[in-house]
């Protein structure tokens, strides 16, 4: 069903498509599960399909609270989602997860694992667990996180859990995306320095050290409070400087879990930038500037215009399909590949281009 | 905008604990570029059902070495079909006897694949039965 790149232009979709977005939005919102999946494979496909649904449940999204579980390879993210969700549903509220786990560079595929760790809630409708591969995105999401999440809340769900894969140090992409960011840590995985490098736990809005049954938990816990106890003083211009809490949770056996579902719930009232929208607007600039950037770059890719100048833009096969030499993406990145053009040139051709276009 | 990969879920319907096979294949196929989503051990056919419904998968890929597939994988198809997951295609693994396999295919499920199948035919099984959704 995929139509041609740039048949989803600004100026709009296809009608019949329009069409089958109304309907399967129309039964999502309504609670049929299976229309809410095959919109989420649409939204995370970047279908023409999905383009056509966004518009009509964007505007009923922007209630639920968007909660970013973040950390290292083996904290224990899934686990302590497990354990979330279960408290979540003990207090009666609707929960989605979005788990994403990495696509191989290689070949495409992807092991998504985060399932293993979460019970099925075969029966339960408020419950809606959905894994994602991350697709060649950076960052520690998929492209179609900020998306799918707002679907889920358009749904009705009020809590999703945005589950990253296992990060680094400077995956911080998750905290332009939720509300509250929860970085999840376990017992001696470093010492003060790592605690006073810049990157992730700079963007924590909550820091768990998971594993608390562990030795050396209170420890790590103790070094990370004394380390991030000094909060830089804030600046004009720039986001507030954070004070996270560090919190102690053991997620088999979901103690601590009660205390930081209540942290994550006093976040969302407190936290500075939630009232005055600036989180909000960080995240749609993300969102347009990622789409913007997509959209740019399907065009580029396919654009083609007449050569202006230059001995060194006569490959032989543009040559070959019309008279006049053209120069296309595809020629100006051969021309940068063997050095005969630098980068910046070759952008700023392919923006003349465009406009020109 | 991106092709997608076929998303495949496997799954551990029953109380047998032994999932290496499950594991080899998951990996397998991943390297063969398909998205799979693994569930771990012991699930119930209504768990399955579950998962695959929010994972919107293509493939249901259900491994039993424990001998209870006459019952489990029939309550699977069983299920799909009740969901309206009619174009999900079904496999099964593990360990099978072959006089069983004409009531399986009877219940719903596309192929049967023993012990000795390599993970290039399971690929490419599925990549000829899958159905290509939007």
């Amino acid at each position: 069903m995929a139509l041609p790149p740039g048949g989803a232009g600004s100026t709009g979709v296809a009608a019949g498509v329009v069409a089958a977005a109304d309907l399967l939005c129309e039964a999502a919102l309504s609670g049929d599960r299976r229309a809410l999946a095959r919109l989420l494979t649409a939204v995370e496909n970047r279908t023409p399909l999905a383009e056509a649904a966004m518009r009509r449940f964007y505007p009923l999204a922007g209630r639920a609270q968007l909660v970013g579980i973040t950390g290292p390879a083996g904290a224990g993210k899934s686990t302590l989602v497990a354990a979330l969700i279960a408290e979540l549903r003990r207090c009666g509220r609707p929960v989605a997860v979005i788990a994403v786990d990495p696509s191989s560079p290689i070949t495409g595929g992807a092991v998504l694992g985060d399932r293993v760790r979460m019970q099925s809630y075969a029966g339960d409708d408020d419950v809606f667990i959905r894994s994602m591969a991350s697709r060649g995105h950076a960052g520690g999401l998929s492209a179609a996180t900020t998306a799918a999440a707002a679907l889920f809340d358009a749904a009705g769900f009020g809590t999703v859990l945005i589950e990253t894969v296992g990060t680094g140090q400077s995956e911080v992409e998750v905290a332009a995306t939720a509300d509250t960011t929860v970085v999840v840590e376990a017992p001696e995985m470093g010492d003060e320095i790592q605690a006073i490098k810049a990157g992730l736990l700079e963007v924590a809005d909550i820091i768990v050290v998971n594993k608390g049954d562990r030795p050396g938990a209170q420890r790590t816990a103790g070094q990370l409070r004394s380390m991030l106890a000094d909060s830089p003083p804030a600046r004009p211009g720039r986001p507030a400087p954070k004070h996270p809490a560090v919190l102690l949770t053991t997620a088999p056996t979901g103690e601590g879990v009660v205390e930081l579902l209540a942290a994550i719930d006093a976040h969302r009232a407190t936290a500075p930038g939630t009232g005055d929208g600036s989180v909000r607007l960080r995240r749609a600039e993300t969102q347009v500037w990622a789409v913007l950037s997509d959209r740019l770059h399907e065009r580029l890719r396919t654009i083609e215009g007449p050569v202006d100048d230059g001995p060194e833009a006569s490959p032989p096969d543009a040559s070959v399909a019309t008279p006049t030499a053209t120069a296309s993406a595809a020629d100006l990145l051969r021309l940068v590949a063997t050095h005969e053009m630098d980068p910046y040139t070759a952008a700023d051709r392919l923006l003349a281009l465009l406009l020109g276009a | 905008m991106t092709d997608r990969p076929i998303k495949v879920l496997i799954a551990k319907p029953g109380l047998d604990g032994h999932d290496r096979g499950a594991k080899v294949l998951a990996r397998g196929l991943r390297d063969e570029g398909f998205e799979v989503v693994y569930t771990g051990l012991r699930q119930t056919p209504e768990m399955i059902v579950t998962a695959a419904l929010q994972e919107d998968v293509d493939v249901v890929g259900l491994s039993i070495l424990s001998g209870a597939h006459m019952t489990l994988v029939p309550r699977v198809c069983g299920l799909l079909r009740d969901k309206g997951m009619n174009d999900v295609l079904v496999t099964a693994g593990g360990i099978i006897p072959d006089e069983d396999v004409p009531a399986l295919k009877e219940a719903g499920v596309a192929a049967v694949f023993g012990p000795g199948t390599t993970i290039g035919e399971v690929a490419e099984f599925l990549r000829a039965n899958s159905r290509p959704r939007d």
